[in-house]
């Protein structure tokens, strides 16, 4: 698989929707008969991946967020994983 | 498609809130279809639910957390409010899914449809004329879900197809691929019959052989490896061919509740014919009530009605032992373990409807067993939800 680039602005995938539900306390990603709960980290994730955004973007955003430091690899391994299930897909 | 009990996990511990709420609208349908899991009775139930009811069972579920939606029945077109009850559903957060068979649905009903916020529409395919072997001849229908699915299309919705299986049409599923392929379909469900309702009324003429569902299994495969990457097609086995039970529900009271026409509310699609389980309505008692405190809704939660085998079995925590409909309907006792379980004393009650279907195949051919039509007539005449061995 070809590495994602920063420039990369993933959006989450047409058909699928993303909404917080205060009853699970959790992000869920919602699609034709079915739905996934999210965790934490995913839901700050997918929560951002809005087809603006860039990769970069969103690894800035949630360092500045969570004051956090090295979650570009492990957000880049996230949004592949997303890409491959079909909840994100890229915009041009 | 991936069903909403894969949400189940979110419940693992306690009652976790009702988070796939079904909506059966009406019982009205302008199909007669021998598989429908509807009750017999349908025609001696209450009347419907009026718009502001359905629309109050909406605001208080997802008020408990419900959130993904399907409207069906019956055939939910037949409901002129429909569009109304998507638009309510929408705006409160709902995934909104249509489940119907494409009758009655026009250029200006998708248009308000999807004005109104639906997201998903599952197009069943069944045969709506009585002669079952016109089922892949048959023009009319032909046509009619062929216009249904370009208008689904056209307005930008997944093209996702379920059709049921049973004995009389389950060796042409290659051409069923093919017309689903015809289609535009991305997604294929080709779901076996579940012998509950109509369909249990007419299992001995609908139950496959073994046989015909593997040479069905092979077609279905051939068929994924060429269509791969465009369209993705699930193949539900009749559980009568199983040796486990499925996780029916994912457990009565876990993540499920559905509304009848008439304002029942019920813990699985078939529970109302269990004997004994008082079914709350909805004209009587708000949601919270009905999912929380409702003897119905907690008599199958947990496993303290439970019997042996499953009582001891390590299984029971995945199966939750089994279906109680299915239960009920072959051993008469509804919390006897599902018989489907190849470990139950009354799994022979399974494979001996399996054995006494392929026997009668022969005679069905020469169309010496009648099948019984879903219709308003003789939903007046059939005794309910009465286990029938012949």
């Amino acid at each position: 698989m070809s590495e994602l680039p920063d420039t990369a602005r993933p959006a989450i995938a047409h058909g699928m929707r993303l909404q917080w539900e205060p009853a699970q306390e959790a992000h869920v990603l919602l699609y034709p008969e079915g739905m996934v709960k999210l965790n934490g980290s995913a839901g700050a994730i997918l929560s951002r991946c809005d087809g603006v955004r860039t990769l970069a973007g969103i690894v800035a955003d949630l360092e500045r967020t969570y004051g956090a430091t090295d979650i570009a690899a492990d957000v880049r391994a996230f949004v592949a994983l997303a890409l491959a299930r079909r909840w994100l897909e890229l915009r041009a | 498609m991936t069903h909403a009990a894969s949400a189940a996990s979110v419940t693992a511990r306690g009652v976790g809130p009702p988070l796939w709420l079904l909506l059966e609208l009406t019982y009205r349908c302008p199909l007669h279809c021998v598989f429908c899991y509807n009750p017999t009775e349908f025609a001696r139930t209450g009347p419907e639910l009026p718009t502001a009811d359905w629309i109050r069972v909406l605001r208080e579920a997802r008020a408990l957390g419900a959130v993904q939606l399907g409207l069906s029945g019956g055939e939910p077109l037949e409901r002129e409010d429909l569009e109304t009850i998507v638009a309510e559903a929408h705006l409160l957060g709902y995934y909104t899914n249509l489940i119907t068979s494409g009758v009655g649905m026009t250029a200006a009903r998708i248009a308000a449809l999807k004005a109104a916020g639906l997201d998903h529409i599952q197009l069943s395919f069944q045969d709506s004329s009585r002669q079952l072997n016109d089922f892949l001849s048959s023009t009319r229908t032909f046509e009619l879900k062929a216009t249904v699915a370009a208008l689904i299309r056209a307005h930008d919705y997944p093209m996702v197809l379920n059709v049921v299986l049973h004995r009389l049409n389950i060796d042409h599923v290659g051409e069923i691929l093919d017309m689903a392929e015809r289609l535009g379909a991305q997604y294929v469900e080709l779901a076996n019959t579940q012998y509950y309702g109509w369909a249990w009324l007419n299992r001995q003429q609908l139950l496959p052989s073994r046989a015909q569902l593997e040479r069905a299994e092979a077609v279905t495969q051939r068929f994924r490896e060429r269509v791969a990457g465009r369209m993705q097609v699930y193949f539900v086995v009749p559980d009568y061919f199983e040796r486990r039970p499925k996780a029916c529900m994912n457990g009565l009271g876990s993540v499920f509740l559905g509304i009848a026409p008439d304002g029942t509310a019920m813990p699985c699609h078939a529970a109302r014919m269990l004997p004994g389980l008082e079914l709350p309505s909805v004209r009587s008692m708000d949601i919270r009530a009905i999912w929380y405190d409702s003897e119905a809704f907690n008599r199958f939660r947990g496993e303290a009605w439970m019997k042996e085998p499953c009582r001891s079995c390590p299984e029971r925590v995945k199966d939750h032992g089994g279906c109680r409909c299915q239960a009920y309907l072959l051993t008469g006792d509804a919390t006897n373990t599902d018989p489907v379980c190849d470990l139950s004393p009354h799994h022979h009650l399974v494979t001996d409807a399996v054995a006494r279907a392929a026997r009668s195949a022969p005679a069905a051919a020469r169309g010496e067993h009648v099948l019984v039509f879903r219709d308003h007539r003789t939903s007046i005449a059939v005794v309910p939800g009465e286990p029938r061995r012949t």
